[in-house]
């Protein structure tokens, strides 16, 4: 008898075996169905969404997207978020390698307390100061301003991409930066040219953990962006939520085409995903 | 050289460094003063010292505070039993390599990616008393009155289950890589031993899955009581219905930002809030994490 996981096919581990696989399909169940039903009630009218909930669509129509679309004013939230994403992404991806680089690749006399500096900064989220940070970003003229945003989230997701990347460039080779600096290369073509490379698959991993979050984010554009152009994709939901009240048709379309994005992306790079977002929580 | 080199590193560092100091830093000092003044909308009036948090503690705010601070604590309690307990099962049930692991390991992750806004109305539209599908199943099965966000006694366990439902893939892969990461030898010791699967499972995997534990108990601990999105969104800024589903990162907001004439913000007793979020979330990891981590055994 074999007692390694591989050689022992589900089939043979019994009650308690075929218990956990109904529990596997209960779940997959309840995350599947809920969100065929947004898309399967966003592609109906809304009376028929009344009628009878659990049915396909009659007549499939888009319909409710074109009103989305046109109303709810979703090609302008896309345009925000996207573009307060990669803002701060460019910046966090950017200065986060710059900084890890020097932690990771230099020994220095202040190096481990600007690193405890670092981490110390994973205490700190927004939603905390948020009270001094509205003054202080009023004060600076941030207010209702994108780039105001965009520095808040990369100030909030350098520390966890300093951390994540000071370990990375630490295992790396010691004599490939050094072959390159007798080589007569400078410090940042050594960075940019030789360092930067090898990290690029841990650079995707950092992107999607402090993407996803800004991309999602509800709170700091709700108190920060009042300017009814500005807003961005949840926050621009909420407002939607609040127009259509109950013309549920169009609200399950909003929902529907504000989540497909980040579903269709996933769909693709699930793996991605997964080691991205858990990066913090799990080694290696 | 030496010069040159030091040259470098101040710039490798300081772009980071100085976001760091100027939205991080900076703020969360001025957190701790602003607590400290009393405030006409974002206006600074005078020092008054610890009136904020005395006020705070007194009428009228006392019993809306300590309310919301019970439901935080019951939100960490109700999502540590069931998002966190259904976590551990799920990650044991992919940790045997069922079929269509790939598929159920990539389907329980999939609402981890959504935004809480979504999730949230979602949720509330299937809710809907009028129109919600959960609405009419429960009608059919012969529940007369069915809104569970509108009663009370239930509305705040029924945020916690949305809250489950969006999360639980986040502590399942959690403690997947944490029963992966435990060498194959020490279960066919055990099962050579002649140890029930169950045997197994309290004895050698849980003991071994503590830093998985660690660091689950501490992210629930920080998201519980920080929590906002979820209740603003299914609940409304007040925490419908009848502050059943407030949160103390609620009443922060309704203080500092969410009033309806500057006559009723608080500033001042908001950032007192904010201070003791802080606190309260500080020490309590610090205590877990130390706490924990001298349970936590060797491999």
């Amino acid at each position: 008898m074999s007692l390694s996981r591989a050689a022992n096919p589900w089939r043979k581990l019994g009650p308690s075996g075929i218990f956990l696989f109904g529990l596997l399909i209960l779940n997959a169940l309840g995350v599947i169905l809920p969100l065929l039903l947004m898309l399967i009630s966003a592609i109906k009218p809304t009376p028929e969404i009344f009628a009878s909930p659990f049915a396909l669509p009659q007549t499939w129509s888009l319909n409710n997207f074109a009103r989305v679309w046109e109303s709810g004013r979703f090609d302008l939230y896309f345009r925000n978020s996207i573009l307060i994403t990669v803002g701060a992404e460019i910046l966090i991806l950017g200065f986060s390698a710059m900084a890890g680089y020097a932690l990771g690749r230099f020994k220095f006399r202040l190096n481990d307390a600007i690193y405890v500096f670092f981490l110390a900064g994973l205490m700190f989220p927004a939603k905390l100061v948020l009270v001094p940070l509205f003054v202080q970003l009023k004060e600076m003229g941030l207010i209702n301003s994108h780039f105001g945003l965009i520095l808040v989230y990369a100030a909030g997701g350098i520390p966890a991409a300093v951390f994540i990347l000071t370990g990375f460039f630490r295992a790396l080779p010691s004599d490939l930066d050094n072959a390159a600096r007798i080589d007569g290369a400078s410090e940042w073509q050594v960075f940019w040219k030789v360092m930067l490379p090898l990290v690029r698959p841990q650079l995707a991993i950092v992107a999607i953990y402090t993407a996803i979050p800004i991309w999602n984010d509800f709170l700091l554009p709700l108190v920060f962006l009042q300017d009814p152009t500005l807003k961005t994709v949840p926050q621009g939901l909420t407002v939607f939520f609040g127009e259509y009240a109950t013309d549920y048709g169009p609200l399950f379309a909003g929902l529907t085409l504000a989540a497909m994005p980040l579903i269709l992306l996933y769909l693709l790079l699930s793996e991605q995903f997964i080691k991205g977002l858990t990066a913090g929580a799990t080694k290696g | 050289m030496r010069l040159e080199r030091n040259l470098w590193l101040v710039i490798f560092l300081a772009p980071a460094l100085l976001l760091m100091v100027i939205f991080t830093l900076w703020p969360a000092v001025a957190a701790l003063g602003y607590s400290l003044y009393s405030w006409t909308s974002f206006n600074r009036e005078e020092f008054v010292g610890l009136e904020n948090f005395r006020k705070l503690l007194s009428f009228p705010f006392r019993d809306d505070f300590l309310e919301a601070m019970r439901h935080n604590v019951l939100a960490f309690i109700g999502l540590m039993v069931i998002q966190n307990g259904l976590g551990l099962a799920l990650a044991y049930a992919l940790w045997k390599q069922p079929p269509l692991m790939r598929f159920f390991r990539a389907t329980v992750f999939l609402p981890v990616i959504l935004s809480l806004v979504v999730v949230g109305f979602l949720w509330k539209l299937f809710l809907d008393p009028l129109i919600g599908p959960i609405t009419k199943l429960a009608n059919m099965s012969g529940i007369a009155s069915f809104a569970p966000l509108g009663d009370p006694a239930w509305a705040l366990f029924t945020l916690i289950c949305v809250n489950a439902w969006r999360w639980v893939g986040f502590p399942t892969l959690v403690f997947l890589a944490g029963m992966n990461a435990i060498p194959d030898d020490y279960y066919e010791a055990a099962r050579l031993d002649g140890a029930t699967e169950w045997q197994v499972f309290r004895q050698i995997m849980l003991p071994l899955l503590a830093p998985a534990f660690t660091t689950i108990i501490i992210l629930t601990f920080i998201g519980s009581i920080e929590w906002f999105e979820l209740p603003y969104v299914m609940a409304g800024v007040s925490g419908n219905p009848g502050g059943a589903t407030d949160t103390m990162a609620l009443m922060f907001y309704r203080l500092a930002f969410g009033a309806a004439s500057e006559a009723t913000s608080n500033v001042g007793v908001a950032a007192a809030i904010s201070v003791i979020l802080f606190v309260i979330v500080g020490v309590g990891s610090a205590i877990g994490a130390l706490y924990l981590r001298r349970r936590e055994v060797e491999m």
